[in-house]
């Protein structure tokens, strides 16, 4: 798990980073750390997995842009070789493996509708299952901000 | 708002993330022959028009000891779902909450939320909390957990 020290630091990268010539220097400040610190730390998180990204997160959908999240039934003995397809498309932003019938999950990132509706066209056909499209009607909410934990869950998994 | 040849660069420049150096923005800058201030005011003006989120860190849940995590789906009568999907939106624990399409007869959830816990049984009483907020508005529900990811890299634009 996290030590309170890394914790800390990634609840503090969460968004905000500033837009100065030295940001890292200015985060370092706050936390009472070296420039030199705060950036080796990220870095060792980034290699480690414990953060996927750093940087800026783009909202596609406010320059014409769509996400769509679309589902597909896959057969067990097929789900890594159908992975590896869904996969293999650049607009396949966030892959994720669910308990359900609808056992494939992603979500299709594009510059248009219409070329999402193409990219979930072409995998469709490359993978030959139907893919059920969920494009959003309403967004109620959109934050992902947990409180890094720095004590172990109770293990029951994914 | 279209983006531009600029606004496309520097996109594609930090879809991957900021280098990790001293001064990043004068970085990304090099890479695409401006100033770092030119890197900086736009990325500011993308913040305030939304086109830039936040600029942060994207954790993985799972290494954060969020080991469960539920897309949790409801079935939510049509008429009553503006109503309650901000309500749902606001409770602890829900990320991201969207009204999506229902696909009958095998699809009836018209209402997605995301839930966040340590555990499946901590997902579960977070699901309960939404079972009595929806109350009679509710025809059914499901837990989908997440048991793998597949792929996570974000937006990617094509050159």
């Amino acid at each position: 798990m996290l030590t309170p020290d890394d914790a800390r630091l990634i609840d503090h990268l969460h968004g905000g980073f500033p837009l100065v010539d030295r940001p890292f220097a200015a985060v370092a400040e706050q936390l009472g750390w070296s420039e030199e610190r705060v950036i080796a730390r990220l870095q060792a998180l980034l290699d480690q997995g414990v953060l996927t990204r750093f940087g800026p997160l783009f909202q596609i959908e406010r320059a014409g842009g769509q996400f769509v999240l679309a589902a597909i039934a896959v057969p067990e003995e097929r789900f890594d070789a159908v992975n590896l397809i869904v996969n293999s498309f650049p607009e396949v932003a966030h892959n994720y493996r669910r308990t359900h019938t609808l056992n494939m999950w992603f979500v299709v990132a594009a510059e248009s509708p219409a070329q999402a509706t193409d990219a979930i066209a072409r995998i469709e056909e490359a993978v030959g299952l139907p893919v059920l499209a969920f494009p959003k009607e309403e967004e109620y909410f959109v934050e992902l901000r947990l409180p890094a934990l720095t004590h172990s869950g109770d293990g029951h998994g994914a | 708002m279209a983006l531009d040849a600029f606004d496309r660069a520097l996109i594609a420049a930090t879809q991957g993330g900021l280098p990790l150096v001293a001064r990043p923005y004068e970085a990304v800058g090099a890479m695409l022959g401006v100033s770092g201030e030119r890197v900086r005011e736009r990325l500011g003006q993308m913040l305030d028009q939304g086109l830039v989120r936040r600029i942060g860190a994207v954790p993985n849940h799972y290494r954060l000891g969020y080991t469960a995590n539920g897309m949790s789906v409801w079935d939510v009568d049509d008429a009553r779902i503006a109503e309650l999907g901000p309500r749902v939106a606001e409770l602890a624990g829900v990320s991201h909450c969207y009204r999506r399409p229902r696909h009958l007869p095998g699809w009836p959830y018209n209402l997605f939320a995301m839930l966040h816990g340590t555990s499946r049984e901590a997902v579960e009483r977070q699901a309960q909390d939404i079972v009595a907020l929806l109350g009679e508005a509710c025809r059914g529900h499901d837990i989908l957990y997440s048991t793998a990811i597949l792929k996570k890299t974000g937006l990617r634009l094509k050159d």
